[in-house]
């Protein structure tokens, strides 16, 4: 009898211990993402905010219980190294990551070249990577395989503009006016096909010089040209200059779209130059989405701010997206294996808080980004004072367009 | 055309600072560029923090140009100036370094605006701004002030003096160090209104001044080395050159064009077009 108690008793203690070790083991299941992170070097104001976007994610995810998939549970690991703004270290540290860390998915770092050398590495190790804040489109058109890209491409900046011009005043006479760089030149000769294939007419087509501050003999070719809207520009002081002088020369233009300088907060000091100017972001917190799945536009904004303390800038919206579409992409695979969640992603047809997101799965465009549109906000005034508003896309619209502008 | 003409005045201005001083010592002063961009920055802060009127800031723009102008010349090129031209080029190179060096540390390299909205004059769809007809009016306004006081002054006289004949000038007692360390002072002065007049049509940096010093050269060769009256003709036909051109090809062409005038009338007319004729 003693010898039954006794084995009923180890029996019983038996079942508990697995009970507890099989509870144990569910929570120590870990899903390790290595990515590199700009923290010194010329990169760093960006990819930091691009960082904390992946933090965030990451902070949700494992207080909501983890990422499900397969019956299980998994804690999201980020494991990551400075980079130091430099593609040479890029290399060295995906391997790394790869090799030593034992990554099973990898993020991208900041910028279209430091991304475009981790796709060698991530490619040679068949890994599945989603690149955010690289918006070159040339990394996917080389016949990579596992790169995920979250960003509008480069070529594409334009478009919601061109659309928008289309939709408003399709006789209009097209400027565009750029600044000589990759980027900017990327993005203009794009908006000029783009133009021409709408039907649109494409009065002007011209570059200048990036320390351009006299736009005057620019200016005064557009008004020759009877341009009725500019599109253009580059970076922050060239286009904030180009917008000022357009203005004081009181060129009767019904639209002006320009590239980076007025999603600076900065732009709006340019007083009545600023009113009506749009300009294509990645994303404004203001855009109001209606998500698959994932948080809405204001509860990211609103999560991001008590986190870090300030507004959430489009880098790190484009790195918490870039986690939120990995989750999704292996809870719907049900796995973790790399191929079922390349199979995930490549089915991809969402709307998330960062607008909808759908990858190219030919070939020759793999990964590139076909879903997601930039989103156009307007300097508008409003209440004796100016306030950067999205007009387009339709479904994240947080006020009419004002057009024309004057 | 108009515009170019307007802001070729501006251009004049900041190249008689250049030639008055190669003229008056045979010193090519490097520090100009660095000097027009002081002058951008002055206008900045006496209008952002010492809430003067935007133009009042330029009479101790120009004074101020003055005495710093005095100073660099005690300083780097009095010990330098009778020795071979490198020399002094070398010097004012040191000064136009650390200028940059400074400003860069105070104010970085971001642009800065001076807010200036004046009604402008509009004609066939075309605005001609009333910042830039202003600062040409200003900018010929100061050339003309300057051509009396060379002309009718004992000190613009003793200036022209020494710039004629430094030795013959000693010997009828006029103190030539004196009067060059004057004639650098408003030569600096001169580039720094012309640097203020700048700032009140464009955003500018601490590396602005450099774009102006280079047009400067062109001006100075177009009207003749020495020669402020020519320096003028020049910064005008320069402007005539950049507005007239604009029209019909990529702006990207315009410094290729005004830098093959350049080499053109260097070749052509060593003496400047405006420049007097010396005989062998």
């Amino acid at each position: 009898m003693k010898m039954l108690r006794f084995i009923a008793g180890a029996a019983a203690l038996a079942v508990v211990c697995v009970q507890f070790s099989a509870k144990a083991a569910a929570a120590d299941k870990t899903l390790t993402i290595g990515f590199t992170a700009s923290e010194t070097g010329a990169l760093n104001v960006d990819s930091m905010n691009q960082l904390h976007g992946f933090e965030l994610w990451r902070d949700q995810v494992n207080a909501a219980g983890g990422i499900k998939a397969g019956g299980q549970h998994y804690k999201v690991k980020l494991v990551y190294y400075d980079d130091q703004s430099k593609a040479a270290r890029v290399q060295q540290l995906y391997s790394r990551l790869i090799v030593q860390d034992g990554a099973d998915f990898l993020f991208s770092p900041y910028s279209s070249g430091l991304t475009a050398t981790a796709a060698i590495i991530s490619e040679q190790y068949g890994k599945v990577m989603l690149t955010t804040g690289a918006a070159e489109d040339k990394t996917y058109t080389l016949g990579n395989k596992g790169l995920f890209q979250i960003y509008t491409p480069a070529t594409h900046y334009l478009s919601a503009a061109m659309r928008l011009i289309k939709e408003k005043d399709p006789k209009a006479r097209i400027a565009i006016a750029y600044s000589d760089d990759g980027f900017s030149k990327a993005v203009a000769t794009a908006a000029s096909a783009e133009a021409k294939a709408l039907g649109e007419t494409v009065a002007f087509d011209e570059a200048y010089a990036p320390n351009t501050t006299d736009f005057g003999p620019i200016i005064n070719k557009i008004i020759a040209a009877k341009g009725d809207v500019v599109v253009g520009g580059g970076h922050y002081a060239d286009g904030a200059t180009l917008a000022r002088q357009i203005f004081d020369q009181k060129v009767p233009l019904r639209f002006i779209s320009l590239l980076v300088a007025p999603d600076s907060d900065k732009f709006a000091t340019l007083g009545a130059a600023a009113e009506g100017v749009t300009v294509p972001s990645q994303w404004e917190p203001s855009a109001a989405y209606k998500p698959d799945f994932g948080p809405t536009g204001a509860a990211f904004a609103a999560a991001y701010k008590a986190k870090f303390g300030s507004d959430a800038p489009y880098h790190a919206a484009g790195g918490y997206a870039a986690g939120l579409l990995l989750q999704h992409a292996i809870e719907t695979a049900g796995s973790t294996d790399s191929a079922k969640v390349t199979a995930a992603l490549n089915a991809t047809d969402a709307t998330i808080f960062f607008g909808h997101l759908k990858f190219a799965t030919d070939a020759g465009h793999h990964g590139l980004q076909v879903g997601h549109d930039m989103v156009l906000a307007q300097w508008q005034k409003k209440g004796g004072s100016l306030v950067k508003e999205v007009i387009w896309p339709k479904d994240a619209q947080t006020s009419p367009v004002l057009y024309p502008i004057r | 055309m108009i515009d170019g003409l307007l802001l070729g005045a501006v251009y004049g201005l900041a190249a008689i600072g250049l030639t008055l001083i190669w003229g008056v010592m045979n010193v090519i002063n490097l520090t100009h560029g660095a000097m027009v961009a002081l002058g951008m920055f002055g206008v900045y802060l006496l209008v952002g923090h010492a809430g003067l009127p935007v133009y009042a800031t330029l009479p101790p723009v120009a004074v101020g140009g003055f005495l710093v102008g005095v100073a660099v010349y005690w300083v780097a090129v009095h010990r330098v100036i009778n020795r071979p031209h490198l020399m002094s080029l070398l010097a004012t190179f040191a000064v136009n370094m650390m200028l940059i060096g400074a400003g860069t540390a105070l104010w970085s390299t971001s642009p800065y605006n001076v807010d200036l909205s004046l009604p402008g004059i509009t004609w066939r769809g075309y605005t001609f701004t009333g910042g830039h007809i202003v600062a040409a009016a200003v900018a010929v306004l100061v050339a003309g002030v300057l051509y009396l006081f060379m002309r009718h002054t004992m000190l613009g006289k003793a200036i022209r003096a020494v710039a004629s004949n430094r030795q013959a000038a000693e010997l009828m007692g006029i103190p030539s160090n004196r009067v060059l360390a004057i004639a650098f002072g408003l030569g600096i002065g001169l580039a720094m209104t012309a640097g203020g007049l700048v700032a009140t049509l464009f955003p500018f940096t601490i590396l602005s001044g450099g774009e102006y010093q280079l047009k400067s050269f062109v001006v100075t060769v177009l009207g003749g080395l020495g020669n402020p009256a020519g320096a003028l003709l020049g910064g005008l036909l320069l402007g005539l050159v950049e507005g007239g051109t604009t029209p019909y090809m990529a702006v990207s062409w315009t410094p290729v064009i005004e830098f093959g005038l350049f080499v053109a009338v260097l070749v052509a007319f060593p003496q400047g077009l405006f420049g007097k004729r010396t005989g062998r």
